[in-house]
């Protein structure tokens, strides 16, 4: 079913690229290239001077206890994230399937977190749990359970992912909607004529028949508790308390421009960059071999 | 349309005219970390300093709390859109000392503009932080204050002391304390920049070093020394009384001063500039004390400053220069300093200020205010008690706190938590002193 258009000459399709590469090179290579080649040198914050150190700055940051912790927060923080905003994403997303009446409008309510930025979501949740005002801590309290996510690092956990989660139901939610819709409804009906339960469908037809898009949204899901978390992380917790939300990403914000070590920062993004590489050969590699069925 | 159209046209023709008027007068920037009543007063300042002369225009900007204010500072800096004056808080210093081509130094500037200026007019404890061991002022302090210790007199009557008894060691405070816990006070200490006091205060009046290197002042190779027998004995102490309830923890900064202002707490250790807050708040008698030393040192030394200084960054016409001058001289000035000093509670920064400031009777009517700067000035500052030094301070402040909190739970003693943090910071130290080299 390949289509392939073949031009004459080499102008015109070199000038339909251009925009493309051009943006790919200010907005991709040339930030790439500046943070491998400032991931080699040790500046001071003014840029003044600065020294080559080769690789000492990946050395410096592999043997920092508190580096190598931020990758288990990471893995932690990003499995959480996604395993739970797709379960209930799927979960709404098979309820919602079955509506009859309605439909519409519960979808558009479902979908409506989506538009809430990461950083007012982590107002939001902040605003919530917070020891002072917050509604759900003093419902805790009354409970007898001391919340308390300033100083508990379990809790700061617990309410990172729950805020980051939040928003990205609403997206998961979407995505398995429209799959569970374009599964022919003659399959279904006809396990039904043959006496299969919901569950045994749901479990034996439909699950497969969605594994394209879940391994789609896992990937895009990784990637944004990865990056896009940032603001919720930011607005909740800085990190803290003792850098048990510090993942990846914040610890290259916060080493780079709260306590301006460049250098290290550098290298930190270039261990993401690698990091980002791997996840996208492995999108790659099995969402577009999967994608047709 | 219509409005759409005279709106431009009003803003373009407004434009033009600041425009002109920005050209007859020389514009400065000031950045600063300023909000809420400190914001108000500094902006007092500089409309006063606006009013005062006709030659040069002060435009101040604040740019979020101090590490905010700095990085914005550093970050313009390297896009070369920096501010004239940048306010940089104590734990910046070395980062700013360090960065030579980055700020121009205040012996200099004040030479170049010929404005008169006098480096010595400043308590030495205050410029020792911001003048090189070769005795050159590199920036000129502004706000200023040291730790003390604050009663709720109301409190310690509750607890069957005497609110005036002594407190002048941490032993009398420690019996005040199982006095105030026996009565059933919920919560008798609490403190504030648990750092700042209890490790950065702490050595200077105990007269031990911080760190080597006469606390970093004498070279970038300084290696902390926090983890002596006399501060984990006293590290140790905090950590018993938040095991027996005596001291209660409440955050790095200074979360437990609302505690304080509360009628909570019993006795707390904060900065003198909490004074503002806790005169507007507290609905009980309060008082405030020298910071409590150990009996065994000989007599307490004097104590270090917190708060911020100005500096003249680099790359700016000479012109401008004069202006920043003019206006650094300016908030030098002793009725300038002496109003300061008594709206705010941070020190009196110069002499002059000081002494005009006990002439109006300030001290007189508002008992305890002169204390900070009696104990910042009790005795000649020695290599122990000028201040620190040190790069990247503000990451160690955050490895001490981090550490510390693990001494208050109860999950280390203060012997390996003050080694911890000693080892990490030094980590640091070296990173630093390698970036500049």
């Amino acid at each position: 079913m390949e289509k392939r258009v073949f031009f004459k000459g080499w102008w015109l399709p070199a000038l339909l690229v251009a925009p493309q590469l051009l943006i790919s090179f200010v907005f991709f290579f040339y930030p790439s290239g500046q943070a491998i080649w400032n991931s080699l040198f040790l500046p001071d914050p003014f840029g003044l001077k600065t020294e080559f150190v080769g690789l000492d700055n990946f050395r410096f940051l592999l043997s920092d206890p508190y580096y190598l912790a931020s990758f288990k927060t990471t893995i932690i923080f990003s499995t959480a994230v996604s395993v739970s905003s797709m379960a209930l994403g799927l979960y709404l997303a098979a309820l919602a399937d079955r509506l009859i009446k309605g439909a519409g409008v519960y979808q558009t309510l479902l979908i409506w977190p989506y538009a809430i930025a990461p950083a007012i979501a982590g107002v939001l949740w902040l605003f919530m749990f917070n020891g002072n005002i917050g509604l759900a801590s003093y419902y805790l309290k009354a409970l007898g359970y001391e919340w308390n996510h300033t100083l508990k690092g379990d809790q700061a956990m617990f309410l990172v992912i729950l805020a980051s989660s939040w928003g990205r139901i609403s997206y998961n939610f979407l995505f398995f909607l429209a799959g569970l819709q374009a599964i022919p409804k003659s399959i279904i009906e006809a396990a039904a004529i043959d006496g299969a339960s919901f569950w045994k469908r749901f479990g034996t037809i439909v699950i497969p028949l969605l594994s394209p898009i879940t391994f789609f949204l896992l990937v895009v899901n990784i990637v944004y508790a990865f990056f896009d978390t940032f603001g919720v992380i930011h607005t909740i917790t800085s990190g803290g308390p003792e850098q048990s939300t510090t993942i990846l990403v914040y610890k290259v914000f916060s080493d780079g421009f709260v306590s301006q070590d460049l250098g290290s920062s550098a290298a930190q993004s270039v261990i993401l960059l690698v990091l980002v590489g791997i996840l996208t050969v492995i999108q790659f590699k099995y969402i577009e071999r999967k994608v047709h069925y | 349309m219509k409005t759409i159209k005279a709106i431009i046209a009003s803003l373009a023709l407004f434009a033009m005219f600041a425009g002109t008027a920005a050209q007859a007068k020389v514009e400065i920037q000031w950045w600063h970390a300023f909000g809420g009543r400190l914001g108000e007063l500094l902006d007092e300042q500089v409309n006063k300093f606006n009013a005062s002369q006709d030659k040069y225009t002060v435009v101040h900007t604040r740019k979020g709390n101090y590490s905010e204010t700095l990085n914005a500072g550093i970050a313009a800096f390297r896009a070369g859109q920096h501010p004239n004056i940048l306010m940089v808080f104590e734990v910046g210093t070395a980062s700013l000392m360090a960065a030579k081509g980055a700020y121009v130094p205040m012996y200099q500037l004040m030479k170049d503009a010929g404005q008169r200026f006098n480096p010595n007019g400043f308590v030495s404890a205050v410029s020792g932080y911001y003048t090189t061991t070769d005795g050159k002022m590199l920036s000129m302090p502004y706000n200023s204050s040291t730790p003390v210790l604050w009663v709720n007199k109301d409190l310690m009557k509750k607890a069957g002391l005497d609110p005036e008894m002594d407190l002048s060691t941490w032993k009398r405070v420690g019996n005040a304390l199982d006095a105030a816990k026996a009565k059933g006070i919920d919560m008798p200490f609490c403190t504030c920049w648990h750092s700042w006091v209890h490790l950065e205060n702490f050595s200077a009046y105990h007269n031990i070093p911080f760190a080597s290197k006469s606390n970093g002042f004498a070279g970038l190779d300084t290696e902390l020394a926090f983890n002596s027998p006399v501060h984990i004995k006293h590290i140790q102490t905090l950590g018993k009384w938040a095991q027996e309830g005596k001291f209660k923890y409440m955050g790095r900064r200074n979360e437990a001063g609302k505690n304080f202002r509360a009628g909570e707490c019993m006795l707390m250790t904060e900065s003198s500039a909490g004074y503002a807050g806790i005169k507007k708040e507290a609905k009980f008698e309060f008082g405030i004390r020298h910071l409590p030393y150990y009996g065994a040192t000989e007599a307490p030394q004097n104590t270090i400053i917190g708060g911020s200084s100005l500096w003249a960054l680099s790359g700016k016409s000479k012109e401008e220069n004069k202006a920043t001058a003019a206006f650094l001289a300016f908030l030098s000035r002793t009725d300038i300093q002496a109003k300061w000093h008594q709206d705010t509670g941070y020190l009196g920064v110069t002499t002059a200020a000081a002494k005009a400031t006990k002439k109006s009777g300030f001290y007189k009517s508002n008992p305890g205010t002169d204390l900070a700067g009696i104990q910042m000035m009790r005795n000649k500052v020695t290599q122990n008690s000028k201040g620190l030094r040190l790069g990247s301070f503000d990451q160690i402040r955050g490895i001490i706190d981090e550490e510390m909190e693990g001494v208050y739970n109860g999950t280390k003693t203060a012997q390996v938590a003050l080694d911890s943090a000693v080892k990490r910071g030094n980590v640091l130290l070296r990173r630093f002193e390698r970036a500049n080299k």
